[in-house]
């Protein structure tokens, strides 16, 4: 392994004249504009360049483990939601498929489809962002505010699912709690006709911009070898060439029913991470008109009477949904022993959950496999011996969510 | 390339290794001595098998069972053919340490850091064992299932009425 020590570091100038001028300590964060939420970078600077880089994270953990030690599996989703806010409905959707998967629930089809709809919204929203702020980080504001807009129209349609706009609780387990409304309906045809052309729009402000090809070619590259080596998924990954794509390679919610590709760069520079994430916007359009055109007509739940509510009408009337709606509430539903691990293709990579049951109401043990908290640990390796604004640009671009990163 | 075929590839390899195994949910899942399991993943990483990816690594407590209290959970994975395994070692409570994987994975640095964070589970040959999550002078290790996540002091409140 590459010892990364400053001590080491500094052994690798032959004499103190290599050093342009006195060396420096920098404190990137932990609240700063850069750092996209809370977490610090303490920076050796020769100047303008990077030496030797630490970091430190933990700031906000809100110990989601522990807390799910003592939850019912549907009270687990308020969780999920607040990990990578910005995809919120792909955790949601994730965590649900893993309890389905222990319980042995198959969801109907249009459960699949709607959840691919909504997983696909929510990649565009995290990509839109990431992108967009990796313009920002390069100077060039007027691509965020413009995607910001498209955005809130993903979020108006979570509004139409479930009420919420960003820590979406919209999945329940055997499927959702209603259907899409006529209002989503609405939503989701204007979106697919006119979001592309205001795409392409960003598309052409940026993609081959000569400031911001500058800026990014080359920036915080990383080799598809060390990449693997700390365990790179999604998007940062396929920037470093590797195609490896969870939807594809272990497709769920019958992703193997649609037409889309899988975008890969080849320097896994931050220039690659930003196009990887443009194309893939694109596919994920041509996924959602394919699930939305064919939509399944049917229920939009499983019948797992022992995980999902009734209808509150008859809990009112009949004896049974008041038993059924009683046993969930208070979690005395029984759940199979074992240990399942389910993984999503998350906004940002591969979403792991591994869950061991042993029969009770909570889970005996839950572990989510983050893909922040993963590429996190691999910065100081590509910004070393980089200047600054390199530096900002690369987090940017590895698209880093403190609330994924702490859980 | 099947359960069955990886599974005899490492009984085969490490015949004195090998604990238990088990497919629950069809992922292999196998159980191994904690001093082999670093020749084992190395094993699996560099052999024709090319389980090369390290997906997962966390702990896990068992109060209940003294003689196998502490485990260390590795999920492993081959790309190329999406073959997924799950290793497991079990250690007791006070000889919790293992063999770190840092020398055969980057990415194991952190993994390994947030398990020692969370159970105190040492990683020998590990560059820089502090917790990561957690403050550093927190001193306990609140996964482990003696810390309830509710004040254990209150008396106010009796839960075994609710079914817990």
């Amino acid at each position: 392994m590459k010892d990364n020590s400053l001590s080491n570091i500094l052994n690798q100038y032959e004499s103190k004249e290599q050093i342009d001028g006195q060396l420096y300590t920098l404190n990137l964060g932990p609240t700063h504009p850069a750092t996209h939420g809370i977490f610090q970078n303490v920076l050796t600077m020769d100047g303008e360049r990077i030496l030797h880089a630490e970091q430190t994270v933990g700031y906000i953990h809100r110990a989601f483990e522990k807390i799910s030690e003592r939850r019912n599996y549907a009270q687990i989703t308020t969780l999920t939601d607040r990990m990578n806010y910005c995809s919120a409905p792909i955790n949601n959707l994730g965590w649900h498929m893993t309890v389905e998967k222990l319980i042995g629930v198959e969801v109907p089809k249009r459960v699949d489809y709607m959840r691919v709809i909504l997983m696909e919204l929510a990649r565009i929203g995290d990509h839109l962002i990431c992108n967009g702020v990796t313009g920002m980080d390069s100077g060039a504001i007027t691509g965020l505010t413009y995607m910001f807009v498209e955005r809130e129209r993903i979020y108006d349609m979570y509004e139409q699912i479930c009420g919420a706009r960003m820590t979406t609780n919209m999945g329940r387990i055997g499927g959702f709690e209603r259907d899409f409304t006529p209002k989503f309906h609405e939503l989701i045809k204007d979106f697919l006709k006119t979001f592309p052309p205001r795409f392409q729009e960003f598309c052409n402000l940026l993609e081959r911009n000569r400031i911001f090809m500058d800026r990014t070619i080359g920036a915080g590259s990383i080799s598809a070898e060390r990449a693997l080596s700390y365990g790179f998924t999604g998007p940062n990954l396929r920037a470093a060439g590797v195609d490896y794509d969870v939807r594809v390679a272990q497709p769920y919610s019958s992703y193997q029913d649609f037409d889309f590709i899988i975008p890969v760069g080849t320097s896994g520079d931050t220039y690659d991470r930003f196009m990887v994430r443009q194309q893939e916007i694109w596919e994920s359009i041509k996924i959602i008109k394919q699930a939305y055109e064919n939509l399944p007509e049917g229920p939009f739940h499983a019948d797992v009477p022992d995980f999902y509510l009734p209808e509150k009408a008859d809990v009112y009337q009949k004896m049974e949904a008041l038993i059924y709606h009683f046993k969930i509430v208070m979690g005395e539903t029984d759940v199979p022993k074992g240990e399942v691990y389910h993984a999503v293709e998350g906004g940002n990579g591969e979403l792991g959950f591994y869950l061991v049951s042993d029969g009770g109401r909570s889970p005996y043990r839950l572990h989510f496999r983050r893909p922040c908290f993963i590429y996190y640990q691999a910065y100081p390796e590509m910004i070393t011996g980089s200047v600054i604004s390199d530096a900002i640009v690369t987090m940017c671009s590895m698209n880093i969510i403190a609330g994924e990163l702490d859980a | 390339m099947t359960n069955e075929f990886v599974l005899e590839a490492i009984t085969r390899e490490f015949p004195e290794s090998v604990i238990s195994s088990s497919e629950p949910y069809g992922m292999l899942t196998v159980e191994v001595k904690k001093e082999d399991l670093k020749k084992i993943i190395h094993y699996l990483k560099d052999s024709s098998l090319e389980i090369n990816f390290l997906t997962d690594i966390c702990g896990i407590h068992y109060p209940e069972f003294p003689d196998r209290e502490i485990g260390v959970v590795y999920h492993l994975h081959n790309m190329m053919t999406n073959f997924r395994i799950r290793l497991k070692i079990f250690m007791t409570r006070d000889d919790v340490e293992v063999d770190s994987l840092t020398e055969l994975y980057a990415g194991a640095n952190w993994m390994e850091r947030e398990t020692f964070d969370f159970f105190g589970i040492k990683f020998k040959g590990h560059p820089d064992l502090r917790p990561i999550l957690n403050m550093e002078d927190l001193g306990y290790h609140p996964m482990l299932k003696e810390y309830r996540l509710e004040d254990g002091t209150r008396t106010d409140k009796n839960d075994s009425m609710f079914g817990r």
